[in-house]
């Protein structure tokens, strides 16, 4: 095997202020020097935009250490928004943030407006938000149940009287057919899910978040733990679900970005360095430290 | 690359002692003696019990009560003894798990105050490392106060006697509590936390939580530890002579049919051993070896449950 030459060094400019893009309002047509010779995903279907959530000037410490620094950005349905930026740049915490993951760190410390349909997340119930704001993990977690308990599982409520099978089969059905998994476990419900290869546990992941019916769906690097093969048929299904969702993503793969996001944006130590549409992001950076960020990826 | 990379030349791993230091020689040769001293030990163990057991042990014994008086020599067999183990492992055991599954369940998924947490991972250390016989005594002196009087029986005067199968077996339960802590907190520090979260991701509280996802997980734990706890309770012989009355048949108090005999004195196969045993009054040895292979049987058929359920738990989150 033939060793290829490491990687150019990154040099990110540290002294410049944020710029942050508005979103302009046409398809962006700017040329795309530097994008990858990757196609780009796409719907079938074009689909209407709205603000979902809004997130103003919010920050996030532990332990009085900033991991967030004053963002502001607007989460929208019918659109993929992907976060990209170097390691430890605070694109998960952001991504915790939103349904107050991060809460359960006991030094987090949050300020800034956090809204969903124009709602205070803090004035919602915990509970209420998560289920309208639902996580997939970066590493595939199914419980030790069956697939069907699973998927149920969001839609069982607590100390509550617990809804039969046959009430929830319909909701569990649609659930796995949206993930694109039904196909491939329908016949079998009761198998363990830790039966399942990673991919379909993964997919599995996304049913059973998706069962909650949210109206947003946050992914936290959901293909890194996957091989080529699932991670396509999981970017292929992030792109038709942004049809009735507003999906967040967060990726360490450029490439990914490229292909599933409509917008991106870029982070770098807590900042928000550039936000706007993934062809503007991709093929005319404003900022020069997204531009360096790219250049030394792609370079 | 202008230059054609090495192709790296493939040596097989070839390890012979020939090439030892003679130091690493003799270790190793020590750590072998000690392992095949330990089988040496193990199997002397078990053929010589058996070889004692086969000679000894009667069907008769297992189905016959013991003597009356204290001589077992002429007549009797240990089904008293062997009820008594049964149902003092199955009390202790149950009272055990509860309180090991619960107090790890706090100690791990909230263990707030920290300091608080702390005090009740000693007090658990401490109970693990008392000696039973020092539980013995305490228990003794705790549960012949008059407020327990209802757990055994109170003489005329008001004397409380202090000693039935319900206060053994509440004091066995500590032998078996930290084994029962320590697997279920093992259990639960292996869950990855993001499994959690994904349960909190969608909507869960804390409760529902541990109820549908963390409690299912950890049952393989939970297994280990109460089989281990049950080994011990089962082979614990300092409990059973002080707080069980001594008594080789069950001996029932008041008239009620299961509590009386829970409230009365009784023995297990550990204490009739010991009877029987030149040490004690009981003067039959060959009934103690038999007694003795019987409770070697239960116990490594509890051991061996241990691993079977250890083994069928250990597929997991990677």
């Amino acid at each position: 095997m033939e060793l290829t030459p490491p990687p150019p060094v990154r040099r990110i400019v540290l002294d410049e202020p944020p710029t942050v893009v508005a979103a302009p309002a046409g398809p962006a047509t700017a040329a795309t020097p530097q994008a990858p010779a990757v196609r780009r995903r796409t719907a079938g279907t074009e689909t209407v935009v709205r603000e979902r959530m809004r997130v103003e000037r919010l920050s996030v410490a532990y332990d009085g250490k900033a991991a967030v620094r004053e963002v502001s950005l607007t989460i929208r349905a019918g659109e993929v928004l992907a976060l990209i930026g170097p390691s430890g740049c605070g694109k998960t915490t952001l991504l915790r943030t939103l349904n107050r993951l991060t809460e359960l760190t006991p030094t987090a410390q949050r300020s800034g407006s956090l809204t969903l349909d124009d709602d205070d997340v803090d004035a919602l119930d915990v509970t209420e938000l998560r289920r309208r704001v639902t996580m997939v993990f970066q590493q595939p977690n199914p419980f030790p149940m069956s697939i069907f308990d699973n998927v149920a599982y969001a839609l069982r409520e607590q100390a509550r009287r617990r809804p039969r099978r046959s009430e929830l089969a319909g909701a569990v059905e649609h659930a796995l057919r949206r993930a694109g998994l039904w196909d491939e476990v329908g016949d079998d419900l009761d198998r363990p899910a830790l039966r399942l290869s990673g991919g379909q546990q993964q997919r599995l992941c996304i049913a059973r978040a998706l069962a909650a019916q949210p109206e947003v769906l946050l992914l936290d690097e959901p293909c890194s733990a996957l091989d080529p093969r699932s991670t396509e048929t999981i970017e292929r299904l992030i792109v038709e679900l942004r049809e009735t969702l507003a999906v967040v993503i967060v990726t360490h793969n450029l490439q990914q970005a490229y292909r599933v996001a409509d917008s991106v944006a870029f982070m770098f130590l807590g900042e928000l360095v550039e936000n706007g549409p993934a062809e503007q992001v991709f093929g005319a950076p404003r900022a020069g430290r997204t531009r360096d960020y790219l250049a030394g990826t792609f370079g | 690359m202008a230059t054609t990379p090495a192709v790296p030349s493939r040596t097989r791993a070839v390890e012979s002692l020939s090439t030892w230091r003679r130091g690493d020689r003799i270790a190793l040769a020590l750590c072998w003696a000690a392992g095949i001293a330990l089988c040496l030990i193990a199997a002397a163990i078990v053929l010589y019990m058996l070889f004692k057991g086969i000679q000894t042990l009667r069907p008769a014994l297992l189905a016959e009560r013991p003597a009356e008086g204290a001589s077992q020599r002429e007549a009797g067999g240990f089904l008293d003894p062997l009820v008594g183990t049964v149902v003092l492992t199955v009390m202790g055991t149950a009272l055990a798990v509860p309180l090991g599954v619960a107090t790890a369940l706090w100690l791990v998924e909230y263990g707030r105050p920290s300091w608080l947490a702390r005090a009740v991972e000693s007090g658990i250390e401490v109970v693990a490392g008392t000696p039973s016989i020092v539980l013995a005594i305490f228990g003794l002196a705790l549960f012949s106060q008059t407020a327990f009087g209802f757990l055994s029986f109170t003489a005329e005067g008001n004397a409380v006697f202090g000693r039935s199968f319900l206060i053994a077996a509440t004091m066995m339960s500590f032998i078996a509590l930290p084994l029962v802590f320590g697997s279920t907190r093992e259990a639960l520090q292996a869950i990855p936390a993001h499994v959690r979260e994904a349960s909190y991701a969608l909507g869960k509280t804390r409760w529902a939580t541990i109820r549908r996802v963390l409690l299912p997980s950890i049952r393989p734990g939970i297994a280990t530890g109460s089989a281990l706890g049950m080994g011990r309770i089962a082979g614990d012989t300092a409990i059973v002579v002080v707080l069980l009355g001594a008594t080789l048949r069950l001996d029932a108090v008041g008239n009620v049919p299961v509590l009386s005999t829970l409230r009365g004195t009784g023995s297990t196969l550990t204490s009739y051993v010991y009877n029987n045993s030149p040490a004690g009054e009981g003067n039959a040895f060959d009934k103690a070896y038999a007694a003795a292979f019987v409770l070697l049987l239960v116990v490594i058929a509890l051991n061996f449950a241990v691993d079977v359920i250890a083994r069928r738990g250990s597929s997991q989150w990677s």
